[in-house]
Order: structure tokens, then sequence, then C-alpha cells
């Protein structure tokens, strides 16, 4: 008899933690994780070798489908950062960050190349030419924080501006040519230095998620940056400037697209304006979105939203292993997305509840009528 | 007694003419004054109705996407995939046209449907499952690109003899033509869709204007909550803003598959932010409640000029035209932003 009752009662412990862990806001995203490694592990295993092989410079790198993801995946956790921020602190989301990657992949290479557009040496330090380019994307992150924080113009309008225009700027500063740098020594931010098996871009998305992390725990972003989202009026009636922290955010995007600009020129040592981190916009917005984060603004996880970033680029290496045409992928991506938002709507989830309710009640009825 | 109706009756239509119309008359102005520029400084070109006319025969899709996209602005809400949407559009209708034997009637219904299902299902989704419209037609934009490079991955132009005789087509408008340097007479002529278009701006403009679904728009785009409580079905009809915007795009999209003839996946593409813009510059507001679809015509008209002007001043570098639509646009966005706050003074 009390084996039973300790049975129930343990029985009880698994369902209140299994009803806690599908609330939890890192559900969603691990479960789209958890479905994706499972198929790949039913439909070929062979996609979880990793391998050492000597790269095209000799020495040993690592290769296989996970280091691709992690490798690839970096940019998109970068923005995903910062879009975090933006969504949670202004409730729209920046649809410029591709574009304004084209801006500041072509300032590193304007800064680097100078005047020539074949350099045989480099015309300026690699850190002076990632500094002008954090400066430059933080002044157009600041542009588009101007408008929305101060001129109240809804984000997704707002940075319309600069998706128009950002590729032909970026074109424009470059005076339309396609620098090409031959140093070596540039290539290593966006491929692998020489000795260490890892991409660096790994590396690189490391050290910005270890810096948010520090800000957010030593600084009061975070708590702003929601009470923002969520009660702009609210939040300015207890001493929080809402323009500023909007303003902030922006920024700190800003930064974020320059990092990833730089990587995305370093991976190839040129540029191409009109398909350089093409669509990255909605894969980023995709992540946050799959993070779990209204994308309303207010409340945030940006754990969740990293992981996102790395489901989303699981999801197109897995598509691409299947040799999925590469434009034909959006379409896939779609329904993925569409039934995520569908399952995680609040009008979905009450209806859910509510019929988890119905049943249940619905056994106690029964069990009554047994008795 | 009776009087205190009436004087509110006035204020309320000065009201209307502070915002609205006052948007309008700006766009209006603007796109006058830009046309004269035009002439003044780039010469005789302009002069020439058929000018005009040739705006309107490039224009008229996105002149029909533009009404569409208004329609869901003003309701509160926004629709990114119109722009792939035409691409899919033009590519099933290719499709059908050269390989499987069909027909201008079903290639056209083909069109109808195809627009009227992403509406449907955007709507649906936005309307009762409360989604954000952004991403839902975002999700809608993925969907259509994808779909258009499975259909076919390359581009092709349609042979098909019906079609080609619908798309040489021209309408000759009267008394508009001019005379070469010869002394002959060139009648000046417009294509189908720019009657299509016509067509959509008026219904659609009556619409809004005098039909209890038009005013729910604007109701329920002004404020939901109040819209809901006055007995509006508040969700019927954004699912009916989106399903208007979709059948805007399956009609825009036959029309510019009329105009190019041919099915590839990069036809129309910035198209929604092309419609997105001109609406914007046209005076709907991108927060709901506001706009005009006589002002989006405009909106298109002058968008359309300042390419125009920018191509003939030799800066035919694509660049230029994206920064001076770019530009165009942030200057209406703080126009519109000034007096929403202006207006905002007021009511305090």
């Amino acid at each position: 008899m009390t084996k039973n009752v300790k049975f129930k009662e343990s029985m009880k412990a698994v369902k209140a933690f299994l009803i806690r862990m599908v609330q939890n806001q890192l559900f969603i995203p691990l479960a789209a994780l958890l479905f994706l490694v499972l198929f790949n592990i039913v439909v070929d295993p062979s996609f979880f070798r990793i391998s050492l092989e000597p790269s095209s410079e000799g020495y040993p790198v690592l290769s296989g489908y996970l280091i691709t993801i992690i490798d690839n995946a970096s940019e998109l956790a970068i923005l995903a950062i910062g879009m975090t921020l933006v969504t949670a602190a202004s409730g729209g989301q920046d649809i410029s960050v591709g574009s304004t990657i084209a801006i500041a992949g072509s300032v590193v290479l304007r800064v680097l190349c100078g005047t020539d557009s074949r350099p045989e040496t480099l015309k300026a330090p690699i850190i002076v030419a990632f500094l002008v380019c954090v400066i430059v994307s933080a002044l157009f992150g600041a542009f588009n924080g101007v408008l929305v924080a101060y001129f109240k113009i809804q984000p997704m309008v707002a940075t319309l501006i600069l998706f128009t225009a950002g590729r032909s700027i970026a074109a424009w500063i470059n005076n339309n040519e396609l620098p090409v740098i031959n140093d070596p020594s540039f290539g290593y931010y966006g491929n692998f230095i020489p000795g260490i098996p890892l991409p660096t871009p790994v590396f690189i998305a490391a050290a910005c998620m270890a810096l948010i992390a520090l800000v957010l725990k030593v600084t009061n972003l975070r708590l702003y940056a929601q009470s923002v989202g969520i009660n702009p009026s609210s939040s300015r009636l207890n001493g929080i400037n809402p323009q500023t922290i909007k303003l902030i955010s922006f920024i700190i995007l800003g930064i974020c697209v320059a990092v990833a600009g730089f990587i995305k020129v370093s991976r190839l040592s040129t540029i191409n304006y009109s398909v350089v981190a093409k669509d990255i916009e909605m894969d980023v917005i995709l992540a946050v979105a799959l993070g779990g984060n209204a994308l309303s603004g207010g409340k945030f996880n940006m754990t969740a939203s990293i992981i996102g970033a790395y489901v989303i680029q699981f999801l197109t290496t897995t598509l691409f292993k299947f040799k999925v045409n590469s434009a034909a992928i959006s379409a896939y991506k779609a329904v993925v997305v569409i039934i995520l938002v569908v399952l995680s709507a609040p009008y979905v989830r009450k209806k859910l509840v509510e019929f988890r309710k119905k049943i249940v009640s619905h056994k106690v009825k029964v069990r009554k009528e047994v008795a | 007694m009776s009087f205190i109706p009436r004087a509110s009756k006035k204020l309320k239509n000065r009201m209307v003419l502070t915002d609205t119309n006052l948007l309008l008359f700006i766009t209006i102005a603007v796109f006058l004054a830009m046309y004269c520029c035009a002439i003044l400084f780039l010469g005789r070109g302009f002069t020439k109705p058929q000018a005009f006319f040739n705006i309107l025969n490039e224009n008229a899709s996105l002149i029909i996407l533009s009404c569409g996209m208004s329609v869901v602005m003003i309701s509160g809400g926004i629709d990114i995939s119109v722009g792939q949407v035409t691409a899919l559009v033009c590519m099933a209708c290719a499709v059908n046209l050269d390989f499987q034997n069909g027909t201008v009637f079903t290639s056209m219904l083909i069109a109808l449907g195809i627009g009227l299902a992403f509406g449907a299902v955007q709507g649906f989704l936005v309307a009762y499952l409360e989604i954000q419209p952004f991403i839902v037609t975002l999700a809608g934009l993925f969907f259509a690109k994808g779909m258009t490079t499975i259909i076919n991955a390359s581009q092709f132009n349609v042979e098909n003899e019906q079609f080609k005789a619908l798309k040489s087509t021209e309408v000759n408008v009267p008394l508009m033509g001019s005379y070469n340097k010869l002394g002959e007479y060139i009648p000046a002529y417009v294509e189908i869709g720019v009657l299509v278009a016509v067509f959509i701006v008026i219904a659609l403009f009556c619409a809004l204007k005098w039909t209890k679904l038009g005013r729910n728009f604007y109701a329920v785009g002004g404020n939901n909550q109040s819209a809901n409580m006055l007995g509006i079905n508040v969700k019927l009809t954004k699912f009916m803003s989106h399903l208007i915007c979709g059948l805007c795009a399956g009609i825009g999209g036959y029309v510019y598959f009329l105009h190019v003839g041919s099915g590839s996946p990069s036809h129309a593409a910035g198209a929604e932010m092309n419609a997105i813009a001109s609406s914007i510059i046209g005076g709907t507001m991108l927060t709901g409640g506001v706009g005009n679809i006589a002002g989006t015509f405009f909106g298109v008209l002058s968008l359309s000029t300042i390419k125009n002007i920018v191509a003939s001043l030799g800066l035919d570098e694509a660049w230029w035209t994206n920064i001076t639509v770019a530009a165009m646009l942030c200057i209406f966005l703080l126009v519109q932003s000034v007096i929403l706050a202006r207006k905002n003074k007021n009511k305090k």
C-alpha cells in the first residue's frame, strides 16, 4: 500500500517537473533542436561524424556538419544578442541588419585597401579597420535608434530606410568596386588560425556571449530594457528614460552587426554587396522568435535566443545536406516557422490548456461515476 | 439642444481634415512639385502626356499592390509577402500557360487563387490566432519565395499566342497623343493593366469611403478595443483586410505578369518595400486608422517620378535610386511623426 502511495507521489513529482519544463522558455528551442538531432540520427548518423583533416594550408582542422553548424551560426548568434535587446526594448525588429552588414564589411575593406582595390599589402592595421567599422555601424544603429526612440516611428519601418539604401551605400563606399585582400592574416578571423583546429568565428561568438552575459549581470540593462518594453510611460515615471534605453539597444545591435560583418568579410577576403548576408535579418528574427521571446517587446531570455540561432543554422545545414536547392530552403523554413509560431501563439496555448483541463475534468467525472 | 450635435459634427469634420486629408494634400503637392521640377530641369520628355502614361504602364502592378498594402496598414497590420507572391503568381501562370496547355482564363484563375489563398491563411493566423502580422507575412514571403523556385528555378518567356495578344494590347487615350518631328500623329496609349489598376483604385477608394466594411478598417486600425466596444467584429475586419491585400497581390501579380510576359524567381524583388514606401508617402499612417487610397495612388506616382528623375539625371547606377527612395521615405516618416506629435499635444 505504502509502495503505491510512494509511486503515486513520485509520479506527481515527475508530472510537476514535466509541466515546469514545458512551461520553461528554453523548452521550445531545445525541443526543436532535439527533434532535428533525432531526425538526423534516424536518417543518416554520419551527420554527426567529426574528423580531423588537413586544411588547404596543411595543418589539421576539424571538419564535419556539426563544425559547419557552429561555425556558420556564429554571425547569427552574435546578431541574435543585439536583436533580442532591440526586440525587448522597442517591441519591434530591425530589418536592416543584412544591409548594415554590407556597409560594415565595405568599411573594413575600404580602410584596409585604401584607394587600391587589389592591394599587395594592407594599408592599415586590421584592428584600426575593425574599430572604424564598429564606429560606423554604431552610428547607423544610432540613426535607426533615433528614428525609433525620438521620432516614435515603428522599428520595422524606421529600419526599412536602411534596408532599402544599405547595400547601395555599401557599394558607394567602395565606388562599386569589389576589393580583394590577399594578405592571409586577414582571413584568420573568418576561417582558421594556424594551429587551432576550431574555426575562429566560434571563439568570437563565445567572446560576445561572455561579454553580453557580463553586461547583463553587472548593469541594469536587462531590467531597464524589459521595463521599457513592457510599459514605456510607467518606466519613465520610475525614472528610466525609455528613449535612451531604446537608443542604447539599437547601438548595441549596431556593434553586433559590425562584428558579424567583420567575420563575413574575413571569411572570403572580399565582398559582394548584393549577396552578402542576404536574408540574414529573417533568420535572426526567427532565432529570437524561436527562443520564445515575445516579439512585441518586454521580457526576454538571451540564452533562448542564442540557442534559437543555432537551431536555425542546424535546420539550414540539415536541408543543405539533403540537397535542397538553396532558394527552396526558405519554403521549408517558412513551414517550420508557421508551426512554431502557431504553437506558441497565446490564443492557441490558452485553448490547449482549456482542452487539457476539459480532459482532466472528464476523467474525474468518469471516476466519480464509476465509484 | 439641436445645435450641439451639429457643432460636434462640424468639429469632427475639421478633425478629419487635419490628419487624413492633410497628409493627402502634402502627397499631391509633393507629386505636382516634383513633376514640375522634372519638366523644368529635364526638358521636354516629361511634358508629353505619354511620359506620364509610361509611368502608369510601368507601375500598374505596384499601384495595385500598394492599394492592398494601404488597406492592411489602415487596419493596423502590415503585409510584407506581396512582392514574393507576385513572383509566385508570375511563375505559376507562366508554367500553366506554357507547359500545361493552359488558357488565359485558367492562368487568371490561378493568379486569383494564389492571392486569395495567401490572404486567407495569413488573415486567419493574424486575426484569429493573434500572431503578429509581421512574422506571419514574413513566413509567407519565405514560403512564396521557396515555392517559386520549387515550381521552376529558371527564367523563361511565355510563348502562348493568346497571352501574347493580350499582352501587346494597347488602349489608346483620346486627345492625349502628340506629333513627332515629321508631323505624324502618335496616339498616347496605356496597357490593360493600367485600366485594371485604375478600376481597383476607384473601387477601393469608394469601398473605404462609403461601405460599412471600409469604415470598420479605419475604426479597427485607430483603436481596436474601442472598435470592439462599438460592436465591430474586429477579428473579421482584420481577416478581411488581409484577404483584400492577398487578392490585390494576386491581381497585381497578374498585371505584372502581363507587363513582363515571363516567369522568374527574381521578379518583383523588393516590391513589398516599394509598396510600403508608396503607402507611407501617400499618407497612410503606420499606426493604423489614417490613410487614403487616392494618396497611395499619388504615392506610387511620386516614387516613380523621382526614380525617373534620378535615372534621367545620368546617375544611372542602381544605388542612387535606392538611396533617393530611402531618403524620401525617411523625410515622409519624419513628417508623419511630427504631425502625430502635434496632434498628441493638441489633445493634451
